[in-house]
């Protein structure tokens, strides 16, 4: 866990997580622009950083309603804003990125943040991109393999002598600068299904695993597949983290935080999805064992804690920008976060 | 309420009759009903590459915005090869996989020959019914021998087309009050 700057003697890491998604506020119709949106989410990883959150992470989208497509230029300047708070990608799409060009970006940001940067590396769940910077869809397996491929090779040796179909040849090159540490945390994104993530485990990177809706037990799943994998291939499982991302809101009570989340969640995955989320399927999300956490802060409490001890995984991202989501209730759910939420989950969590 | 009529082969002409019919008894029943009919032969439709339906240009992207904004989808399908055309299933491969909830589907069907008759129950109800479409059970079966001149000349098929609209406006209203009951009851 130490290659990956993580402390397990300090309990389950929290992180926030944005996709950068630049979208209307449903009540009043109006969208706030994208210079304000981006300012405000620097500003976001900043009060993170004060509740004492450990991640905060961008992420790209070439699409409409998105506004952070230069995700690393972002995390640059949250770089320079924080002090301690670590910081990476969510995720890079590396399938439509030249690796050499990440790897240079995200070292570079490391640099600037004193050794806190990291890349969580993903295919994209939509594909206008592959068209826009001039890709084949039809490749879209294959470029991520290569490239990611790549990526891992650029961050475990100095010299590289590299061939493949994607990407002219590498020979003897030198990928400079070389991060503070002389390697970057990187992950590979994973999108819920057990076979996407026995790759992750097959190639023994950590996996980070986004999980939308539904049962949490269905992700533990996943989770074993991960760790089965790697230990088939000659990995220890207990030395490669485990991350998950979903959504996150929380209020005074259940009721209050379902309330004020819907709206956003509905509209937003209607405009970027093209449907939205069933009420049916949103008012399980106050179960317990439903891996939203929305609700009171004690029930995301017990909510973080069930899921840690099925998951038994190193981080947790919580998204709760999306949508539209006004900043003053981002800063209150971020107030709820440092003052309630992490202090009973580190507590809990933290091995002796 | 939007309607949707899709008549779902690029060739022939009795889907498309069945279908002209369809909406002008839908147009003097319920004059309120937004409907919208689109027959795939006026449109260049390309085949499903796995994007989603909003990233779609052109025709492609008008036929699945179409039917993803409908309360209610009338499908009109020839029978080839006993099974649907590509066209119409290509249709289906252009949508998200629920891509029918809280919409209602009905179905009619026309066929050179009898023993197709069960193929809309085998085939076609399955695909609706995985996209989670709620099914108006009753579909309209229409045989070669119900056409003359671009005309339906059986009152029987004229008759159980008229039940099927109405069938199909029915269950819409009736589901979209139960689901709108159920959503009030929700408090969020």
């Amino acid at each position: 866990m130490k290659k990956y700057r993580i402390d397990q003697s300090k309990g389950l890491e929290f992180g926030i997580y944005t996709l950068g998604d630049h979208l209307p506020d449903p009540h009043t119709g109006k969208r706030i622009s994208a210079e304000q949106r981006i300012h405000e989410i620097i500003e976001l990883a900043k009060l993170a950083e004060q509740a004492g959150v450990d991640f905060f992470s961008v992420g790209e989208s070439h699409q409409d309603y998105f506004a952070t497509q230069a995700h690393s230029v972002v995390l640059a300047a949250i770089a320079q804003a924080t002090r301690k708070i670590k910081i990476g990608s969510s995720s890079t799409i590396i399938s439509t990125s030249d690796p050499v060009r990440v790897y240079e970006d995200f070292s570079t940001i490391d640099l600037i943040s004193n050794g806190r940067a990291e890349i969580v590396a993903g295919r994209a769940s939509r594909i206008g991109l592959y068209e826009l910077l001039g890709y084949n869809v039809r490749d879209y397996e294959a470029l991520f393999e290569e490239k990611f491929d790549l990526l891992l090779k650029i961050n475990e040796e100095d010299v590289i002598n590299w061939n493949g179909e994607f990407r002219a040849p590498l020979n003897n090159a030198e990928i400079l600068p070389r991060p503070k540490n002389g390697s970057l945390p990187i992950w590979r994104a994973v999108g819920g299904t057990p076979a996407s993530a026995m790759k992750a485990g097959y190639a023994g990177v950590p996996m980070m695993l986004a999980t939308l809706g539904g049962p949490a037990s269905i992700f533990k799943n996943t989770i074993d597949a991960y760790r089965d994998a790697a230990k088939g291939n000659g990995f220890e499982p207990a030395t490669l983290p485990v991350g998950t991302t979903g959504f996150l809101y929380a209020a005074e009570s259940t009721q209050e935080a379902m309330k004020e989340m819907y709206p956003y969640i509905n509209e937003g995955m209607k405009r970027t999805n093209g449907q939205g989320f069933p009420k049916q399927a949103f008012a399980q999300a106050a179960d317990k064992r439903n891996v939203i956490n929305v609700g009171s802060p004690q029930e995301i409490i017990e909510k973080i804690l069930y899921q840690h001890e099925l998951f038994g995984h190193q981080r947790y991202l919580a998204q709760m920008d999306f949508g539209g989501m006004p900043f003053d209730k981002l800063a209150q759910n971020i107030e709820l976060i440092g003052t309630e939420i992490l202090p009973a989950i580190k507590k809990y969590t933290a091995k002796k | 309420m939007k309607i949707v009529g899709l008549s779902g082969s690029i060739v022939g002409s009795k889907t498309r009759t069945a279908m002209d019919n369809t909406i002008k008894l839908i147009k003097e029943k319920y004059p309120n009903a937004e409907i919208t009919l689109i027959d795939l032969a006026d449109y260049n439709v390309q085949f499903s590459d796995g994007r989603n339906y909003l990233e779609y240009e052109g025709d492609t992207g008008f036929v699945t915005k179409t039917i993803m904004e409908a309360d209610a989808i009338i499908i009109g399908t020839p029978i080839f090869q006993a099974s649907i055309p590509a066209t119409l299933k290509n249709i289906f491969d252009l949508l998200p996989v629920n891509a029918f909830r809280d919409k209602v589907v009905s179905m009619l069907v026309t066929a050179g020959s009898s023993k197709h008759y069960l193929i809309a129950e085998q085939q076609l109800k399955p695909i609706l019914a995985y996209m989670k479409a709620q099914i108006v059970q009753t579909y309209v079966f229409i045989e070669e021998k119900d056409f003359h001149r671009k005309e339906i000349v059986n009152d029987d098929v004229l008759f159980r087309i008229e039940r099927l609209v109405e069938d199909t406006v029915v269950l819409t209203e009736t589901y979209t009050n139960i689901r709108e009951a159920k959503e009030e009851e929700y408090d969020f």
